[in-house]
Formats: structure tokens, sequence, C-alpha cells
């Protein structure tokens, strides 16, 4: 295994519920409770969930654009936690960010060259000619053409948007990058397109991603691992084919047969989940997941399971496989 | 057809920016451009009023009190024999000026204000905007009042007051849409670049709330004209001989029966300005921010 670029451990965001005239804290949502896990260097970790869940907000909180209530990430050797916010300043051009709406995410008044280039300016890379020279060389990368530098945001389609995020994000030569949902808000032709270019850029400049998605049809494409989160909890986290092949978490299975497959004649068993989400103000007690979970157990209600590694390359949070 | 398509990718490089866009927008509405021709020609005429009045703003000829209007004096003559026309076009270089630099001192005050209120909130916010609903519990005449009495009469205090009592409308206007573009995703993605606050208020933040103070710019120059002329009506503006709108019609208050002229003209010219202010207004607001349309 090659080097771990980023380390997570036990990473908690507690959001205030603030009622009454004098804005008391009366309870927390619970974005992300306790997640760990680990990155390595070239690698993709897709983390999927439903809405919700705390996957956004894990990849926000690492960035610290939300503080974390608690928990540790080491990101090459450097706890980030622990930094100045002058510092993280700094270190954020080694983590970058993909957006989920291309639409919000360009500045509406700044042209293309301009949003480009600023990363560099921001981190003092450069000068004046040497950034345009970047910033023409970054639009060929991510396929567009040296006469777009000049245009505004709105006049692009939503894929040529993403690809202009997407080249902000490498500007500034990341090791890591954090693609929030990069591809949900395009059409499906499209999505296919930008997830091609990840993958193509992924090799070529040797990058990091972390990527968050709802949709397990694009994460398997793209990821070599996989974290399953339930209401701020890891629930698994194993290589793509081995989640793909046999998911262990109750969970991931019915998120994997809820998987349409476009098979007119296919009879499979779908397991289909009764329920909605629960609140993340007042999760479920021992295992969050119980209230839905058709193999709960008494111990399921009163003990939260820990992720635990039941075969290599594959950890699952669920006391169905406590004897393994 | 190699021209056809040789056009089509000229047509292509063109670039529209977001003003263009918006001055694309305001050139369909004729109220707009009618707003546009108005204050563009009073404009003009406070540039070089003072060259092509036919009399000075002070020339006082006591023989001729209270003439009506003729080929000589258009407007006709005051209580002291002072040419109206001249001295409605010398007004309407205070008036602008007063309009104008009013307006644009109570934007900037109350954009910077506004801008810290909603950018770094908590108790910052909570402290300004506080101040701005104890300004704006007062009738805003009322307020402009108690500063020229501390201030004392004159022009400049006149417009320092007008000045202040539109401070808490831009400050609310701005702090309100900066909260919103706060929330916006490329602000997010500004601070994941690692960019650093002052960058992203100024670079970012600001630039994108100014299209709301350009409207609210344009109209609050129309009331800040009248509020001139009202402040110059009851004695707390422009000082005699100034020759301010408001002014005017105060003097010639006594002499309305007999020599209605001298309050009438500089009466259309306040209502004209304030007209031409208000149109354009409108049609900027349609132009720039069509969400703001009620």
């Amino acid at each position: 295994m090659s080097k771990v670029l980023l380390k997570v451990n036990n990473l908690k965001k507690y959001f205030p519920i603030r009622t009454g005239m004098f804005a008391r804290v009366t309870g927390h949502v619970k974005a992300v409770d306790d997640v760990s896990f680990e990155v390595y260097e070239g690698e993709t970790l897709g983390i999927v969930g439903e809405s919700g869940c705390g996957k956004s907000t894990t990849g926000r909180t690492i960035m610290r654009l939300t503080e974390p209530t608690e928990g540790k990430i080491e990101f090459d050797g450097t706890d980030l936690t622990d930094l100045s916010n002058e510092d993280m300043r700094k270190i954020r051009r080694e983590i970058q960010m993909v957006f989920q709406d291309p639409y919000a995410s360009l500045n509406p008044r700044h042209t293309i060259e301009k949003i480009l280039e600023e990363p560099l300016i921001v981190h003092g890379m450069g000068d004046g000619a040497e950034r345009k020279k970047k910033v023409m060389e970054y639009l060929k990368i991510v396929g567009l053409s040296e006469y777009h530098a000049k245009r505004y945001p709105h006049q692009f389609s939503g894929g040529q948007r993403q690809r202009v995020g997407i080249a902000r994000a490498l500007m500034t030569n990341p090791k890591l990058i954090i693609a929030d949902e990069p591809v949900s808000a395009l059409d499906v032709s499209i999505q296919a397109q930008v997830l091609n270019l990840m993958k193509q850029l992924q090799e070529d400049l040797k990058l990091t991603y972390i990527f968050i998605a709802h949709d397990l049809g694009v994460v398997r494409h793209i990821s070599d691992r996989v974290g399953v989160m339930y209401l701020g909890r890891m629930v698994e986290l194993a290589t793509s084919e081995s989640l793909y092949d046999k998911p262990l978490h109750p969970y991931t299975q019915a998120l994997l047969s809820a998987v349409p497959i476009p098979d007119p004649e296919f009879q499979g068993d779908q397991m289909l989940l009764t329920g909605d989400i629960p609140s993340p103000s007042n999760p479920p007690s021992g295992c969050t997941f119980h209230t839905r979970c058709p193999f709960a157990t008494e111990e399921c209600k009163q003990k939260a399971p820990n992720l635990r590694e039941i075969k290599p390359g594959h950890s699952v949070a669920c006391h169905l496989y406590n004897d393994q | 057809m190699s021209e056809l398509a040789s056009k089509q990718i000229v047509a292509q490089e063109k670039v529209a920016g977001p003003w263009k866009e918006a001055w694309r927008s305001f050139r369909k509405s004729k109220a707009a451009l009618f707003g546009l021709a108005i204050v563009t020609f009073f404009i003009i005429i406070a540039f070089i009023g003072p060259l092509v009045a036919p009399f000075g703003m002070n020339d006082q000829v006591l023989s001729n009190r209270l003439q009506p209007p003729s080929a000589e004096h258009w407007f006709g003559t005051d209580d002291l024999g002072r040419d109206i026309f001249s001295r409605v076009l010398y007004g309407a270089r205070i008036s602008l000026t007063v309009g104008f630099s009013a307006v644009l001192l109570s934007a900037v005050m109350g954009s910077f204000l506004g801008i810290i209120a909603g950018y770094y909130g908590r108790w910052i916010d909570t402290i300004i905007s506080r101040i701005f609903d104890i300004m704006l519990a007062f009738p805003s005449i009322l307020l402009a009042i108690a500063v020229v009495s501390i201030l004392g009469p004159s022009l400049q205090n006149a417009l320092i007051a007008i000045a202040i009592i539109n401070v808490p409308t831009f400050g609310r206007l701005i702090r309100s849409r900066v909260l919103m573009i706060k929330q916006e995703e490329y602000i997010v993605a500004a601070r994941a670049i690692g960019m650093k606050n002052s960058r992203i208020l100024w670079n970012h933040i600001l630039p994108n709330s100014m299209t709301p103070v350009i409207v609210q710019g344009t109209l609050a120059i129309a009331t800040a004209i009248i509020e001139a002329a009202a402040l110059g009506f009851l004695g707390l503006g422009a000082v005699a001989p100034q020759a301010e709108w408001g002014k005017m019609l105060a003097d010639a208050r006594v002499y309305f029966i007999n020599a209605p002229w001298a309050m009438v003209f500089p009466g259309i010219s306040i209502m004209l300005t304030v007209i031409g202010f208000n149109l354009m207004g409108d049609g900027l607001r349609d132009a720039l921010d069509p969400k703001m349309k009620n």
C-alpha cells in the first residue's frame, strides 16, 4: 500500500440547535459523528450516503470550512485541527475542492481567466505572465479553449462550468482534491465526460481524490475504495470490488439493491427499507440503523457497533459480524 | 455562406459582460430612457448653466421686481428683481451636487457598515443593526432637522444631514445582500481556495452586492433633492442669496398670488429632476435586478 496522505480520526461535527429568546443551546445536530478513515496517496476514496448523512459536512470539515467539533485531521503529517487560521489558509493550496453546483460555485462577475488566475494570486505563485500562461495551459488540460478565457460563467453550459471548477481546483497543484458531488448537477451524458476527465487528470497529475456522491454507479466508476455513511457515521468501508460484490452492512445491501438494473427480465430480490431516515438531532440509541434494519437484535438497540475490519480491506460497523 | 460562418464566429467571440447585458435590457424600457434623458439634461445644465445664464445669480434690479415671464426674463423675476431663469439654471448645480454627494456619502458609509455587519455577524451585527433601527425609528426629515440644528443651517450641513439619514437604508440593504451572498457557493469556494477575508469581502462580496446599491442610490438622489429643497424651504439648508430651488420656493411663497411664476418654475424643476431619477432608478432596477420588482 502506498503512503497515507490524509488520516481522519474520530472526526465529529455537531451543529448546536439554539432556541428561545436567549438562543440557549438545546441540542445538537450530529452531522458527523465519530468518523475515521484514511486516504492513500494516488487513490480515490468514494463517500456515499443519502442526503443529510453528513458526507458533504465531512468534506467541508476536512478543509475546515466548518470547524470540527472534535477529532484529528492529519494531512501529509500535519494536524490540520491545530493550525491557526492563517496557516490553514496557506495549506489549502495543497487541498482543493470541486463543488456540486457549477452554476453557483463560479463568481458571475468574473471572467474565466480571472477565476482561474485567482488561486495563483492568492498563494503568490508566479508573476503576471506566468499566471496567464498557466491559465491557458489548464484551460486546455480540462478540455476548453483559449478563447473561453475572456468569457463569463453564464455563457457556458453546466459541463463546461464544471470543467472550469475542476481547472480552478488544479491551478495550485494540490495533492488532494475533495470533490463534493461534482457531477450530480449535470446531465447523465455529461457526467461520464466529466468523470473520465477527472480520472485522466488523476493519472496525469498524480492526484488523490475524496469523491463524495449519492449515486452509487458514479462512485463505483471512479473509486478505488468506498465508504458508506449513514446518519453521520461510517457504516462500511471497503475496496470498490469487495463492496459492490459482497456488501456486508444491511444498509449497504439495501442501497445496492435499490440501484436499477437495466434488464426488464430481471426479477431480483429487492431489499426495501421501511421508514424514514431518523433525525440527526435525536439519533436512535445503539446502532443508528436499528430502526430500519430487518436484522436488528436487542444488542443493536443497546450498543453502537464500531467499524472493524472483517476481512482484508473490508471494514463494517455491524453486530451481525461480531463473531468474524 | 463562408461570410455568414465568419460572422457567426465573430459574434461568438464578442463578450457580453454583466454590465452590457444590463444596458441591453435597460434600453428596452421607454420610461427609463426618458428618465435618463431628463437626468442627462439636468446634469448638462448643472455643468454649463452658469455659463449660459443670461443674468448673474444675484443680479438685483429692484425696478424690475416681480415681472411676469417675458422675452427678456423667460421665467420672470423675483421680489428682488433677479432673473428666475438664470437662478433656476444655477440651482440645478446646487441641487444635483447636494443630491449626488449626499447619496454618495451615505452609500459609502452605509455599504461599509452593512458589509461589516453582514459578513462578520455576531455582536458587530447586533450593534450596527440596532443603531440603524434607532435611526429609522425617527421620521427622516425630523432627523435631518435635528442634525442641522446641531450643526447650524447651511447647504453643506444640509448635505451632511441628508447623508446621515440615508445611511441606515443603504446599510440594511447591503447587510441583507451580504447575508445572502455569503451563503453562495462561490464564496465558500473562495475560502476553499485559501483567500483571505479581506480579499473575499472586496473582490467577491462587494461587487456582487452593488447592484441594489446602484438602484437605491439613483432613487435616493431623487429623495435627497426633495429633502434638500425641504430643508431649504424651512430655512435650514441653503442661505440667501444661494439659488437653491427649495429656498427659492420659500422666498416666493409670500408673493404667490401676485407672482406665481416665482414659485412655479423652481417647483417644476424639482419635479422634473425627481421624476427623471425615479424613472431611471426603476429602469435600472428592472435591468439589474429583476427579482427586486414587487
